[in-house]
């Protein structure tokens, strides 16, 4: 940027709400002046994702007491005196999930790739057709038919392969002549990413009747795997079909300064800073109303999943059902009838910017966000297996069998770093609420540091690291990661209440010896920028990072939550008798000061 | 701050409805401009490719894909009947030749070189596009269907399920605050749209099933009534597909939530008029609600804040979220700073005096505009 840029507005328009922030260039450089938020408009009697821009973007004017919303109803572009802001930009992810359909030659080779390209892409596979499913032509042509998806992926045949069995999906495609599920004004997207000699045959079938994009191959041969071309076409069509649908998405377009990005692929951009800057491996995390994106960098690889289907207002039915009411129901520390549970959940669902005004609602919502994060990540750990540079070799006993899908990469005992973002953890009213959340559902290993974006603006700073890097970073370091603490969690086995490890903390008040046993969860005070050195002996066979009844030398970071012990084991054993788990829940509520005690 | 936006569902005794009807893919108009119309009426026709029927030739054959064309009988493009022999091979010094029979009637669409598959559309499907809601024919989209305006009252719900359907309005039940009971559905109900209660349980539900009501407008559900009724669990309210023997709209949510009382009262005085009634719900970007429509006389339609979208002092508000879930309150103030909550959370709030008296703050979050007097 030659021009100095003196102030900067930045809007998110997420499925439910639409965050705008204010930056303005200061003395001490680029800061966070004000933020505001508003419901996103793509309902009647709107039906303009802008309306919702522009009451978030006045709620912003109002508290910063500045114009800047013209008489016009836009955004005043360039700043005229104390009005109007340098530039706007903004992300967009309003328009919810992906429907796919995934074909491929064999079951267990090509059409196992295409599938996990697309859920890798974050889509919803709803059904996996292959030339050995059993299925008799006019089953499938029925069942692509009636399906509707968003979506379809064609792989199939090696490079030199088989040409015959992809002209043959390609054709039952074709001869089902699928519609889009969102409309019918415009034409299905089919990526082919299969053997490139049968190229000709997929578009002699597909080209007239489908919108068919060709990418490189996603199994070039049988013990390699290339889904880079294939997901990275998914995400592409995926935001532009979906953007597609959001009303006014067009006008928005007009409005900014810089291309309007998704807010997946903006969050992936500040957390491969982060990573890349400390030289760290880091998972982040972003969860939304409709879908969860999970990021991770593990040995500079690069990944990101969203689960499209898990989130916490529109898909907060969808995590039930996907978790299950027992899993919800163990982190709440009270009885709740399954009826009325299920009802508010439900409710949650057709009302979805309503929030928790209680603290019974306000634990089952962050019950809930537990079940998302944790199922999140389990798809994830799925996806980012062992693909190093972005490709992934197969040995080929590997490619026979069923499970040998590759080990992920997702190391939870390696792990750095783990970043939230979403609202349920940005706007936690308690810090410590947003880690013990992280912890329960990604169950970090060792020592791992955790902090959450401040006040959800990683993806708005996303997009202005791609015009004046320079203004995010210095927002993203001072006013947007807010570090929570650090979590000491011992992984090895020991009976409830037997020693799991020593720690021997150098806090600035002094020297502090600390056991964490098993059962255990705690909260040591350490204030945000204080770093505090340790030595961790594990009790034998336990351990801490540094191998099995090894001991470890490390500097801890404090932060707004503090030090956290965790000697609840990897995974998380609950007491099962329900009045134990509750009893436990609530020492650890009130050891972690975790909810107002009057209310809990 | 004087007014905050708040979106709100539509409940009106006189307002302006436009149904666009659509076909799938392009087809026959079967009306005209400024035609009038009731719901059965169809409106728009289209044939649909029909089934296919696939049949490898080459494989059947013993022979290259490339080589179909020298052994074809009939050529693509061709009617053909089940039976019919497709194809014959050369054979060896023309003996052995080997014949493939069609294995459906319909037309031969095609046959790949590269596969050497074969395949066979059976006759087409026809799909019928009907009016929906009685009315006038103000446009034709050429070879697609027509706009169908009319006017009358208009009740949109907050979740439903079932495709769109008709029948006599007919109120059912003990009270908008009682659950709708089995009893209270008749034989006389066959084909009506009945309205009532705060709750359809599945008891009732089977019962209104088994009579062969059209539809059911009632104020809750159960989510495990939702979930036996569907046959799985609910995940994305995006519905309208479902065929479960009726069609439902709840007007408050999920839970015993007595009805609206104008909602009801609009619905009770339009009693024995044909309703048409839709349960598509998309809670999702191009939002669909449910909703009843009774077309009737109006003189003036009715605009309110609920089609504006914006909240003021004074505007009349449903508390959608616990506690006062489902209670009506009157704005008595709209602080432009956030306050903090019982959960500690710091949000925009407002004050809302409720039936009784009571004043209460609430996230603006937790509250919808209504169209009702207090």
């Amino acid at each position: 940027m030659t021009e100095t840029i003196r102030s900067i507005l930045a809007t998110d328009c997420g499925s439910t709400t639409t965050k705008a922030i204010l930056i303005e260039l200061t003395d001490t450089g680029y800061r966070l002046k004000v933020r505001g938020e508003a419901p996103t408009t793509v309902e009647k009697p709107f039906d303009d994702v802008t309306v919702g821009v522009l009451n978030a973007v006045t709620e912003v004017a109002e508290i910063a007491g500045r114009k800047i919303v013209g008489d016009d109803g836009r955004i005043i572009i360039p700043q005229q005196g104390d009005e109007g802001v340098d530039l706007y930009l903004s992300t967009s992810s309003a328009g919810g999930g992906l429907q796919m359909l995934c074909a491929g030659v064999v079951r267990s080779m090509t059409a196992e790739s295409a599938e996990r390209a697309a859920l890798g892409a974050g889509a919803i596979v709803m059904d996996v057709i292959c030339s050995n499913d059993k299925r008799q032509p006019h089953e499938q042509i029925t069942r692509i038919r009636h399906l509707r998806p968003d979506m379809i992926l064609l792989s199939g045949g090696v490079e030199g392969g088989t040409k015959s069995h992809v002209a043959e999906l390609s054709e039952l495609i074709a001869a089902a002549d699928p519609k889009p599920r969102l409309g019918s004004s415009y034409e299905l997207p089919v990526v082919y990413a299969g053997n490139s000699d049968a190229r000709g045959a997929v578009e002699e079938a597909l080209k007239e009747k489908t919108a068919l994009e060709v990418v490189d191959n996603l199994r070039p041969t049988l013990d390699e795997e290339n889904l880079d071309p294939a997901r990275d076409k998914i995400h592409d069509l995926f935001m532009e079909h979906v953007m597609a649908q959001a009303p006014g998405y067009d006008k928005l377009k007009s409005w900014t300064s810089a291309p309007v990005m998704p807010t997946p692929g903006a969050v992936g951009a500040i957390i491969q800073t982060v990573a890349s800057q400390r030289d760290i491996s880091v998972i982040g995390v972003d969860i939304g109303g409709a879908t969860t994106d999970v990021f991770s960098v593990f040995d500079n690889t690069f990944n990101r999943t969203v689960s499209a289907n898990l989130g916490m207002s529109y898909s907060i039915s969808n995590v039930m059902a996907s978790a299950g009411i027992d899993n919800v129901m163990r982190w709440v520390p009270f009885d709740i009838d399954e009826v009325e549970l299920r009802n508010r959940i439900k409710n949650k669902m057709v009302r979805p910017t309503t929030i928790p005004s209680v603290l019974r609602d306000l634990q089952v919502e962050q019950a809930l966000a537990r079940e998302a994060l944790r199922l999140s990540l389990v798809q994830h750990k799925d996806f980012a297996t062992e693909l190093k540079g972005q490709r992934k070799t197969r040995d080929i006993s590997e490619a026979f069998n069923q499970s040998g899908s590759g080990s992920t990469i997702v190391n939870m005992m390696t792990l750095d770093l783990i970043v939230g973002s979403g609202g349920v953890l940005s706007h936690a009213p308690r810090r410590v609420q947003a880690a013990l959340m992280l912890i329960d559902s990604f169950e970090p290993m060792g020592v791992t540091q955790l902090a959450v974006d401040s006040i959800f603006m990683m993806p708005q700073l996303g997009v202005l690291a791609s015009i004046h890097e320079q203004a995010a970073t210095e927002v993203f370091e001072r006013d947007c990661l807010i570090m929570l603490g650090t979590v000491i969690a011992p992984v090895g086995k020991a009976k409830r209440g037997k020693p799991l490890a020593t720690v021997h903390l150098d806090l600035p008040d002094g020297k502090r010896e600390v056991t964490i046993s098993a059962g255990d969860l705690d909260l040591i005070p350490a204030a945000t920028d204080t770093t505090v050195h340790c030595r961790i002996e594990p009790a034998k066979g336990v351990d801490v990072g540094a191998g099995p009844g090894m001991p470890l030398e490390t500097d801890l970071a404090g932060g707004e939550a503090g030090l956290l012990i965790d000697g609840r084991g990897r995974p998380i054993q609950m007491p099962l008798p329900p009045d134990e788990r509750v009893a436990a829940i609530k020492q650890w509520i009130k050891n972690l000061d975790l909810y107002p005690q009057r209310k809990a | 701050m004087g007014h905050a936006y708040t979106p709100g569902l539509k409940v009106s005794p006189a307002a302006d409805f436009v149904r666009h009807r659509l076909l799938p893919i392009r087809g026959e108009v079967l009306v005209r401009q400024g035609d009038t119309v009731e719901p059965d009426t169809v409106v728009a026709r289209a044939l649909l490719p029909g089934n296919v029927a696939t049949l490898n030739l080459a494989r059947q054959l013993g022979m290259a894909a490339a080589d179909l064309g020298d052994v074809m009988l009939v050529k693509e493009g061709a009617e053909i009947e089940v039976g019919q022999p497709l194809a014959q091979s050369k054979g060896i010094f023309g003996m052995m030749k080997k014949t493939v029979e069609s294995p459906t009637t319909g037309t031969l669409e095609s046959i790949s070189k590269v596969s050497g598959q074969a395949l066979f559309r059976e006759a087409p499907i026809p799909v019928d596009v009907k009016a929906y809601v009685g009315g006038t024919v103000s446009t034709i989209e050429d070879g697609y269907g027509v706009h169908v305006d009319s006017r009358g009252t208009m009740v949109q719900g907050i979740f439903g399920i079932g495709p769109e359907c008709n029948g006599k309005l007919a109120m059912v039940g003990r009270g908008i605050d009682q659950p709708l009971l089995p009893s209270d559905i008749l034989p006389e109900h066959r084909g009506a749209v009945i309205v009532g209660g705060s709750l359809a349980p599945m008891d009732a539900l089977k019962a209104a099933i088994e009579v062969g009501v059209a539809a059911v407008v009632t104020g809750g559900i159960d989510a495990k009534d939702l979930t036996e009724l569907l046959g799985f669990d609910l995940g994305v309210a995006i519905t309208g597909n479902e065929d479960v023997g009726l069609t439902l709209m709840v007007t408050e949510g999920f839970g015993s939530l007595a009805m609206s009382k104008k909602t009801y009262e609009l619905l009770a005085e339009r009693e024995g008029l044909l309703a048409s009634v839709s349960g598509a719900t998309q809670i999702r970007a191009g939002v669909l609600r449910p909703e009843v429509l009774v077309p009737h006389p109006v003189t003036a339609v009715e605009h309110t804040e609920v089609d504006e979208g914006y909240m003021h002092i004074g505007s009349v508000v449903r508390i959608i979220r616990d506690p006062h879930f489902g209670e009506l309150g009157k704005v008595v103030e709209l602080p432009p700073e956030p306050a903090v909550l019982d959960t500690e959370a710091k949000v925009r709030i407002l004050t809302v005096t409720l039936k009784g008296g009571e004043r209460v703050t609430l996230p603006r979050a937790n509250v919808e505009l209504v169209d009702e007097q207090l």
